[in-house]
Order: C-alpha cells, then sequence, then structure tokens
C-alpha cells in the first residue's frame, strides 16, 4: 500500500510507546516517583521486578533503593511465589511485570502462593488491555476477567498519573492483596482539572453530570470518556462521567445511585474485553438490583484475539478511540 | 555407646512414632498419602527430632527455622512430624480429613498450626522458599528455609525457574529436600518424565548436591548437618532415594502407585507389624 508523502506512515506502537495524545499533559514516571516517596516512610516496601523494571518504572525504585530491590529474571511465577514468600516475612512487595505475564502465566501463583493466604502483595502491571501494538502476545484485554475472579483481590485501573500517584499509598495501607493496571513513562494528566477529585479505593466518583448518557468507566478510557463528553455537549448531548478505577471491589451504591438518577443511555466503557471486565460487573450489579436504564451498552474491547499495529489505528478499529467512542454513543442514542 | 549411636536411637523412636501417627490417621479416612509418609518419615524424624529450631508452644517464633511443604498431599505425613513436635496435639489426629478440621487431606497454611504454606499445587514451595530466603536475609534473621518437595514435582518448569534464583542470589539459608520415590500419578516418575541425572543437574544450577538414603537414618542425619555446615555461599539440595511404604512390608510390596491402596483390616495390620518392630525404648 503505497502514503503519500505527507500523510506518515503510522507504525507498530512499541512498548514504550507513550498513550499521551500529541500536546497532552504529561508525567513522567508516575508510580515509580510515588513508590520512592513511599518507600521512604515505609522501610519495609521492597520492589521486584521480572526483568522490566525499566519498563514499569520501578528503575526509579531499584535506583533509590537498591538494597530493597530484587531482580528476578524473566520468572513471573518465580517473581509472584517469591513475592508472597517475602510478604509472609513481613515485607511489604511491589511487584511489577506486564499484565499478560503476571495474569496469564502466573494466574495460579497469584490464586494460590497470593490470594489464599490473603498475602500483603501488590501486583502493578504494565500494559493493560490494548496499549501496545505488539499483538495479543502483549496485549492484556482479559486480565481483569482473571483477575476478577480470584477471591479476595482486589483491583485497580487508574485513569491517569494523578489517579497512579495516590493510588500508591493507599493499595499500601490496604492490608491484603492488590493488582493494579499500570500506566507508565509519560502518562497523560488530565483529573487534576477535575475540581476536588481524589482517589479513593473502592469509590467511584462522579467527574462530570449529563442528562442523556451515563458513561461508566475506569482507566485510560474515563480519559476517552471526559473527551467525548466535551465533543458530544457541541452536539447539545449531556454526557455524565462516572469514573470507577476500583474495578473490585466494585462501587456499587454510587453506581447504582447514578443509573436510578436519571433515565440514561448507561455505556460501560473500558480498556479491557467485554468478557468479563467492569461492563460485566455493571451489569450483574443493576440486574440483582433490579435496576433498569433506559439503554445499557459494552464499549469495551472485542473478544478476539486483537491485531497488530499503531495504536491510533488499533483504539479506533476497537472503538475506544475519542472519535470512535462517540460515534458508537451515537449510533446508541439514534 | 556413642553421642551419634544415641541420637540415631532417638531418631529411630522419632521416626517410628511418626509412621505410626501417619499411619492411624489414614485409618480415619480410611486413605491418604500413607504410602508417602512412611517413606518420607526418616527424612521428617531428622528435621523436626534434630534440624529445625522452633518453640512448639509459638509456632510463628520470628527464630524458627521454616519447613516448606511444597508437595501438599504430603501432609499426613507432616502432620504425624507436627504432632511429634507438639506442635499439633496428638488427639486431634482423629480430626484428620474430617470437615472442619484443622488436618485437611492437602496442607494448607490457614488450616494448620506450623504448616508455613499453601502446596497443593506442585512446584510453587522452591519458589516461595526463594522469597522467603531473601527476605530472611534481609531482615538479618539466621533462620534457615527448608523445603520439602518430591521428584515429580521436578516436571514443573517454577522449580527451575527458583532453583537458577535461589543460585543466582547464593541463598546459603536455603536447604532443600527431594523425595525421590519414583512415584507419581500416572506411574514411575522416570517414565513420566525423565529427570535423571539429578544430582548433575542440581550441580549445574549451582547448588550444594548430597544423594543419599532416604531411609538410612545415618545417612540422612549426616546430610542435615552437612548441608547447614557447608561453608560456600549457595543454596543446597538433599536429594533422598525413598522407598514408599517403608517400615510396613506388604505395603513396601504393593503394586506402586501414587495413591497406595490399603483395604480396611490392613491398616491395624500396618500398626501391628510397626509396633512388633518398635525400636528399643521407643515409647508410642
Amino acid at each position: 500500500m503505497s502514503t503519500t508523502a505527507s500523510t506518515p506512515r503510522l507504525k507498530t506502537s512499541a512498548m514504550i510507546a507513550s498513550i499521551a495524545a500529541e500536546g497532552q499533559r504529561v508525567r513522567a514516571a508516575p508510580f515509580g516517583k510515588a513508590l520512592v516517596a513511599l518507600a521512604q516512610q515505609r522501610p519495609e516496601i521492597v520492589g521486584l521486578t521480572a526483568d522490566l523494571a525499566k519498563y514499569t518504572d520501578l528503575h526509579l525504585f531499584a535506583q533509590a533503593y537498591p538494597e530493597r530491590y530484587f531482580q528476578m529474571g524473566m520468572a513471573e511465577q518465580l517473581l509472584l511465589a517469591a513475592a508472597g514468600g517475602m510478604a509472609k516475612e513481613g515485607l511489604l512487595p511491589f511487584a511489577t511485570t506486564y499484565a499478560v505475564f503476571a495474569t496469564r502465566r502466573a494466574y495460579d501463583f497469584i490464586h494460590q502462593v497470593i490470594a489464599e493466604e490473603n498475602l500483603n502483595v501488590k501486583i502493578c502491571c504494565a500494559l493493560p488491555g490494548l496499549t501496545t501494538g505488539y499483538g495479543p502476545s502483549h496485549q492484556a484485554t482479559e486480565d481483569l476477567a482473571m483477575m476478577r475472579a480470584v477471591p479476595g483481590l482486589t483491583l485497580v485501573d487508574p485513569c491517569d498519573a494523578l489517579d497512579i500517584e495516590q493510588a500508591v499509598p493507599q493499595i499500601a495501607a490496604h492490608p491484603g492483596p492488590v493488582y493494579m493496571r499500570l500506566l507508565r513513562g509519560n502518562v497523560p494528566m488530565v483529573l487534576d482539572e477535575i475540581e476536588g477529585y481524589r482517589f479513593e479505593l473502592g469509590r467511584a466518583k462522579l467527574l462530570r453530570d449529563g442528562d442523556d448518557v451515563l458513561i461508566i468507566s475506569s482507566g485510560l478510557l474515563t480519559m476517552r470518556a471526559l473527551e467525548v463528553a466535551d465533543d458530544l455537549a457541541r452536539d447539545r448531548i449531556g454526557v455524565a462521567v462516572l469514573h470507577s478505577p476500583t474495578i473490585k471491589p466494585l462501587d456499587e451504591a454510587t453506581i447504582l445511585a447514578q443509573v436510578r438518577y436519571k433515565h440514561r443511555l448507561v455505556v460501560v466503557a473500558e480498556n479491557h474485553s467485554v468478557v468479563g471486565g467492569l461492563g460485566e460487573a455493571v451489569a450483574s450489579a443493576l440486574l440483582r438490583h433490579r435496576v433498569q436504564p433506559a439503554r445499557f451498552e459494552l464499549a469495551g474491547l472485542p473478544d478476539a484475539f486483537l491485531d497488530a499495529g499503531a495504536l491510533p489505528t488499533l483504539h479506533e478499529r476497537y472503538g475506544i478511540s475519542r472519535q470512535a467512542l462517540a460515534a458508537r454513543i451515537k449510533r446508541w442514542l439514534a | 555407646m556413642t553421642t551419634d549411636d544415641a541420637r540415631l536411637r532417638e531418631l529411630s523412636a522419632v521416626a517410628w512414632r511418626i509412621r505410626r501417627y501417619a499411619v492411624r490417621m489414614g485409618e480415619v479416612q480410611g486413605q491418604g498419602y500413607v504410602g508417602q509418609a512412611l517413606g518420607w518419615a526418616d527424612v521428617l524424624a531428622v528435621a523436626y527430632g534434630h534440624a529445625l529450631r522452633l518453640r512448639p508452644e509459638d509456632p510463628q517464633w520470628e527464630g524458627r527455622d521454616r519447613f516448606l511443604l511444597s508437595h501438599g498431599h504430603y501432609a499426613i505425613a507432616h502432620y504425624a512430624a507436627l504432632i511429634e513436635a507438639g506442635i499439633v496435639p496428638e488427639s486431634e489426629l482423629e480430626t484428620y480429613g474430617s470437615d472442619d478440621s484443622r488436618l485437611p487431606m492437602s496442607g494448607m497454611a490457614t488450616y494448620t498450626p506450623g504448616m508455613e504454606i499453601s502446596g497443593g499445587s506442585l512446584g510453587q514451595g522452591l519458589a516461595i522458599g526463594v522469597g522467603m530466603a531473601l527476605a530472611l536475609r534481609h531482615k538479618a534473621n539466621p533462620a534457615f528455609v527448608y523445603v520439602s518437595m518430591s521428584d515429580g514435582e521436578l516436571d514443573e518448569g517454577a522449580v527451575w525457574e527458583a532453583a537458577l534464583s535461589a543460585s543466582h542470589w547464593k541463598l546459603a539459608n536455603l536447604i532443600v529436600m527431594v523425595d525421590i520415590n519414583n512415584q507419581q500419578a500416572d506411574g514411575p516418575s522416570s517414565q513420566v518424565l525423565g529427570f535423571e541425572p539429578l544430582a548433575d543437574k542440581w550441580r549445574a544450577f549451582g547448588w550444594h548436591v548430597q544423594r543419599i538414603d532416604g531411609n538410612d537414618l545415618a545417612q540422612v542425619l549426616q546430610a542435615f548437618d552437612s548441608a547447614r555446615a557447608w561453608p560456600q555461599a549457595q543454596p543446597r539440595v538433599i536429594l533422598c532415594d525413598t522407598l514408599m511404604g517403608k517400615g510396613v512390608p506388604f505395603l513396601e510390596q504393593r503394586e506402586k502407585n501414587h495413591f497406595i491402596r490399603v483395604d480396611p483390616p490392613e491398616w491395624q495390620q500396618a500398626l501391628d507389624i510397626l509396633d512388633r518392630n518398635r525400636p528399643e525404648g521407643a515409647l508410642a
């Protein structure tokens, strides 16, 4: 296929690709910086990785606390079991790798070693959902579905740098295992524009109100939802955005109250397969509590092995780009 | 009589009691991995009767040596050792495998005092042990981590991730005992997935290796002492060839199975045989 000189060929988005749009405000390595700051007050914090310190921003912790840093090699089963062993000895391990490897490769080790004993391990994983163009080997499009099924595991899907900075001390303070999806590198800064916003573990937060649509979202899809809300406002479509960064335990009370509040189209938008993620968690809550929105739709990734390529192309193709998400919502409203 | 002879006589009484407790628990359920328990009793006797630093009244004592049962189905053997060590009361063996018992068929940390990990999913214990050994060193705690595992477990890739890691981190506070009874679920381990030459493999991974007859108490005692005393900064493994059903000849000779068949009247027959061969001076 030929390309004209004026339209540059989009290249496969590598692991280090930023999800920030051009010109967007960003903060560098929010996870690594927050962990370094917290570790100063909490000497029991240790950091472990499976050959992905640089790609999870844990390298900052390694530089700051070399004696508390454990490079476990490219061995995710070992990584998570050893983190469990350290937690049994009273340390507070933060273990990092890519989401695909922690969940798909080391599932039994998270389930049996960490969760079954309710060990205090924080599993922080980069490349959640569709944030790399490397194809299904690296795209963790079903990590939340897998992790939701593990009893007692707390799941966090932060939206931006602010969420991550504020989540780190809170997941550390939470007694028990946590799985957190990481955005790393230059991470967009969005939620500081929402007056009074603060990440609270276990709580969903209404970021803006609107009469026609309620988007319930997590992770980077909350950023998209806010953009789409701006865009649709120009068409006089009122879009409310309810950000639910804690996937489990789900803040059902806030979600139910918001759905009951106005008879609207409810769209659950997530950087995850439509199978087993936030969407199905919300659907289950609504059905169990007999709360019936005007219409209910899932704006997640398809139940499929996704393509390789450039992230802008892929986000457009699978309906989670700004334009594609807006178009889907308009279609559902029509 | 030398000190060693006296020690060995004591340990043979310990091993004898562990075998008896295990058979009695098997009788409660009419089933259980009693073949493995009989085969592993001598190693457990040396571990709990000689090597481990423990405070039976305080199973979570920070200074204790950690004993990780990676092969969770050996719980019946481990409970017997915990009874022998005074951590679990003997009266509790009557509850083995019953609803709401602290002694479930597969060992779990959340159920039983002295059970450090939940080991049923095979191949996880050594990796947990690596984390604990690193943490103990980090805390400047001189305790040892002992990991008990089986030859069939060596099929699991995570064992070798952990073996590489222990050597990389020079974990001199980590001692592994592998039960080589050559039996796993689908048949002889060597036929299911061959692992020999085993000593060479561990040596190549950077470990201090001993291979012994795991039913010869003198060898087991010597191996534990050598493993602890080994001066170099490397993890230690004791490869123990054992005989399933050891001490009860009709079980030793039974067609070998992972889950050994024991008919109802045979539990008492097994106890009778053990009692006839009671070591001199041993009390039940």
